[in-house]
C-alpha cells in the first residue's frame, strides 16, 4: 500500500517535470503534426501505387501515421525518456547514490518513465492526432470497447518500450560510454517500431521477424488493435509476455549493476 | 546510552580493482587502496569533524558506513546493522547529504521533493508535517518550498539537501562535504543548523570537509584521514598542537619598516609596507594585533586561517613529535 503511493509518487512527479517544458511540448506538437503531414502525403502516394500494402487501405494507411506521430514521443520511440537520464547518472556515478534510498530503482525509473509518458500523450500526442482525424480520412472504431483495449495496448506498449530502454541504460555500467547504444536504440527503435514503415508491409521472412520483435508491441500491436486488424486478446498476450521478459531481464541486469556498484563504487 | 558505541569500524579497509586502456587491446590493472585498515567509534549523540586531503578516502568511507559500497575487509557496524548487507533496513535510520550531488528532483519544486521523501520513508503524516514546519524556519527555506530546484542557489539548495535527509528524523547525518563552494554566508546558516540539530535531538553527525573552519566551528572530535589511513583521531586542540599549526597575520603599514619583532609571532614575508607574521594557531589574534599596533603605525590587518592541507603536511611531516603525542587531551595519533 505504502508502496504504491509512492511510486504513485513517482509518476505524478514525472508527469509533472515534464509539464514545466511548456516550449519544448509546443515545439514537440508543431513538429509531429507537420511531419504527421508529409508522412501522411508519403503514405497516400505509396498506397495509390500498392494499394492494400501490409493489409491496409488509404485510411488505415493515414490512421496508423497519425498514432506514430502521437506515440513518437509518449513512447520515447527514438530514446530521451527515463534511460537518459539513467544512463547519465551511471556516467558520473551518481547512481551510486540513488542506492542508498529504500527503493526499488526498476520500479522507480518505471513509475517516473510512465509518468513522463504520460504526460507526453496528453501533451504532445493529443493534438496531432485529432489533427489528422479532423483533417483526414482515418479508420477509428466507434466502440467503447475497443477504445478501452487501446487504451490498455497503450499502457502495455509504454511498458515495453521502458523495458528496452531500461536494459539499454544498464548496458553503460559496463559500456562506460553510452553514445553508441544511445544511437542504437535510436535507429532500432524508429526501424524495429514501424515508425517508417508499418511492420505489416515488411515482406517475407524479413517481416515474420521484425514483427516478434519486441518493439513491434509498441506501435503495431496499438495501431491493429485499434483499428480492428488484430485480436484483442492476441495483441494483450504478445505485449505482456514481452514486458514480463524484459523486465525479468532488466531485474538481472540491475543486480548484478548493483553489485558491481557496491563493489566497485560505479 | 552516552558511550554506547554507534559507529563502529574495526580494520576496515576498501581496495578498487582499477582498470585502464593502455592501447588497442591493451589493459592495464591497478589496486587503489583507498581505505587501509581502518578503525573507530562515534558514540550516539557525537559530531566528529572526518578530515583529509582530496583523495584521501573520505567519501569511500562514507560510502561504505551507508552501505552503497561494500568493504573488502574488516567489520562494520551502523546500529548494529551491518550497512551493506541490510542497506535498505538501515536507510530508514540515517540521512545522507552528498556535498556534489542533490537527492532533490532537479525541475521540480523543492516541495515536490519533500512529499516524495513521506512517501519514501514512509513518514506518518503529523511526523511529515512537523519535522518539515520545523526544517523549513530553522534552515530559512520559506520562500523557497515552491522554486524549482534548478533555479536554488548552490547555498539554498544545499540547505534543501539537508532538510529532505532529515524529514525521516534519522538517528546518524552523514555529510559529505556539505559547505564545499558555499558562500560565507550560507556555510555559517548549514553550520548553525547542525550545531542546533546534534545539540537540541542528538543526532549523531559525522561530516567530511575540506574547511578546518567547519571542523572548528562544530565539532569536538575529529579524525584526519591521509592516503586512506587514519592518522589522527581526538580534539581539534590536539590537532593543531601536533600539527604545529600556524595562523597568519597580515598588517600592511603606513610606510616600509624593518620586519616587526613580535615573538611567538615572525615575520615570514615583507612585501614594501606589508608584512606577514605567522604565529602558533594556539595564540590569541587579538593580543598579537594589540601589541603590534602600539608601536606600528597599522592601516589594515588580516588574519589567515591555516588551511587544512598545511596542517596535515605539517602534522606528516613531523613524526618525532606527533609519536610523543598520546596525552589526554591531545588524542590519539596513529602511525
Ligand atoms: N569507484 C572507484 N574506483 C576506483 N577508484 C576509486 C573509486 N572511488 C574512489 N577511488 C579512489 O580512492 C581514493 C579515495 O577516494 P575518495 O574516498 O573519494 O577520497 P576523498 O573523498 O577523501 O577525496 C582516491 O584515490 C580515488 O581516486
Ligand atoms: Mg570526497
Amino acid at each position: 500500500m505504502g508502496a504504491g503511493r509512492l511510486y504513485l509518487a513517482v509518476a505524478v512527479g514525472g508527469f509533472r517535470r515534464y509539464a514545466t517544458y511548456r516550449l519544448a511540448t509546443a515545439a514537440g506538437v508543431f513538429t509531429n503534426t507537420v511531419f504527421g503531414v508529409i508522412l501522411v502525403f508519403t503514405y497516400l502516394a505509396l498506397w495509390e501505387e500498392r494499394p492494400g500494402l501490409g493489409g491496409y487501405d488509404q485510411a488505415q494507411a493515414v490512421t496508423y501515421v497519425w498514432l506514430g506521430q502521437c506515440l513518437f514521443a509518449t513512447l520515447a520511440i527514438q530514446g530521451g525518456g527515463a534511460e537518459k537520464e539513467l544512463m547519465e547518472r551511471i556516467r558520473t556515478g551518481e547512481v551510486a547514490v540513488d542506492l542508498y534510498r529504500p527503493v526499488d530503482l526498476q520500479l522507480w525509473w518505471l513509475a517516473g518513465d510512465l509518468g513522463r509518458a504520460a504526460f507526453q500523450l496528453l501533451g504532445r500526442g493529443v493534438v496531432p492526432f485529432l489533427f489528422g482525424a479532423v483533417f483526414f480520412p482515418m479508420t477509428l472504431p466507434t466502440d467503447v470497447g475497443r477504445w478501452a483495449a487501446f487504451t490498455v495496448t497503450l499502457v502495455l506498449a509504454a511498458v515495453v518500450s521502458f523495458a528496452i530502454r531500461y536494459l539499454v541504460a544498464l548496458s553503460v555500467f559496463w559500456l562506460l560510454d553510452g553514445t553508441g547504444v544511445n544511437q542504437a536504440l535510436m535507429i532500432a527503435g524508429v526501424f524495429f517500431s514501424g515508425m517508417l514503415l508499418p511492420l505489416n508491409a515488411f515482406p517475407g521472412a524479413f517481416g515474420e521477424v521484425v514483427r516478434v520483435l519486441p518493439w513491434a508491441a509498441q506501435l503495431q500491436m496499438p495501431a491493429d488493435v485499434l483499428m480492428g486488424e488484430t485480436g484483442v486478446s492476441g495483441a494483450l498476450a504478445f505485449q505482456a509476455g514481452w514486458a514480463v521478459v524484459l523486465l525479468a531481464a532488466g531485474r538481472a541486469l540491475q543486480s548484478a549493476a548493483t553489485r558491481r556498484v557496491v563493489v566497485q563504487g560505479g | 546510552m552516552g558511550d554506547e558505541a554507534f559507529i563502529e569500524v574495526d580494520g576496515v579497509e576498501k581496495v578498487f580493482d582499477v582498470r585502464r586502456r593502455t592501447g588497442f587491446l591493451k589493459r592495464e590493472r591497478r589496486r587503489v587502496q583507498a581505505v587501509d585498515s581502518i578503525s573507530f567509534r562515534v558514540a550516539r549523540g557525537e559530531m566528529v569533524g572526518y578530515i583529509g586531503p582530496n583523495g584521501a578516502g573520505k567519501s569511500t568511507t562514507i560510502k561504505m558506513l551507508t552501505g552503497i559500497l561494500t568493504p573488502s575487509g574488516g567489520r562494520l557496524r551502523v546500529a548494529g546493522i551491518d550497512p551493506s548487507r541490510e542497506r535498505t533496513r538501515l536507510a530508514h535510520r540515517i540521512g545522507v547529504v552528498f556535498g556534489q550531488r542533490t537527492t532533490l528532483w532537479w525541475d521540480l519544486p523543492l516541495i515536490d521533493s519533500y512529499r516524495l521523501m513521506h512517501r519514501m520513508y514512509r513518514i506518518p503524516d503529523a511526523r511529515y508535517r512537523e519535522n518539515l514546519d520545523r526544517l523549513v524556519e530553522l534552515l530559512g527555506l520559506e520562500d523557497l518550498l515552491e522554486v524549482p530546484v534548478r533555479q536554488l542557489s548552490l547555498g539554498q539548495r544545499m540547505r534543501g539537501d539537508v532538510a529532505a535527509a532529515l524529514l525521516h528524523d534519522p538517528e546518524v547525518l552523514y555529510l559529505d562535504e556539505p559547505t564545499i563552494g558555499l558562500d560565507v554566508m550560507s556555510k555559517a546558516r548549514v553550520r548553525a543548523f547542525l550545531r542546533e540539530l546534534n545539540a537540541e535531538r542528538g543526532t549523531t553527525v559525522l561530516l567530511t570537509t575540506h574547511d578546518l573552519q567547519d571542523i572548528e566551528q562544530l565539532c569536538s572530535r575529529v579524525m584526519v584521514i591521509d592516503h586512506g589511513r587514519l592518522v589522527y583521531d581526538g580534539a581539534l586542540a590536539g590537532l593543531h598542537e601536533v600539527g604545529e599549526s600556524e595562523r597568519m597575520l597580515v598588517v600592511d603599514l603606513e610606510r616600509e619598516l624593518p620586519p616587526i619583532e613580535a615573538a611567538p609571532a615572525r615575520v615570514v614575508k615583507v612585501e614594501g609596507p606589508r608584512q606577514w607574521l605567522a604565529f602558533p594557531a594556539s595564540e590569541s589574534a587579538a593580543a598579537l594585533v594589540a601589541r603590534v599596533a602600539a608601536d606600528h603605525p597599522l592601516v589594515d590587518l588580516s588574519v589567515r586561517e591555516p588551511d587544512i592541507e598545511a596542517v596535515i603536511a605539517r602534522m606528516l611531516h613531523s613524526p618525532a613529535e606527533s609519536a610523543q603525542v598520546p596525552r589526554e587531551d591531545v588524542g590519539r595519533v596513529i602511525s
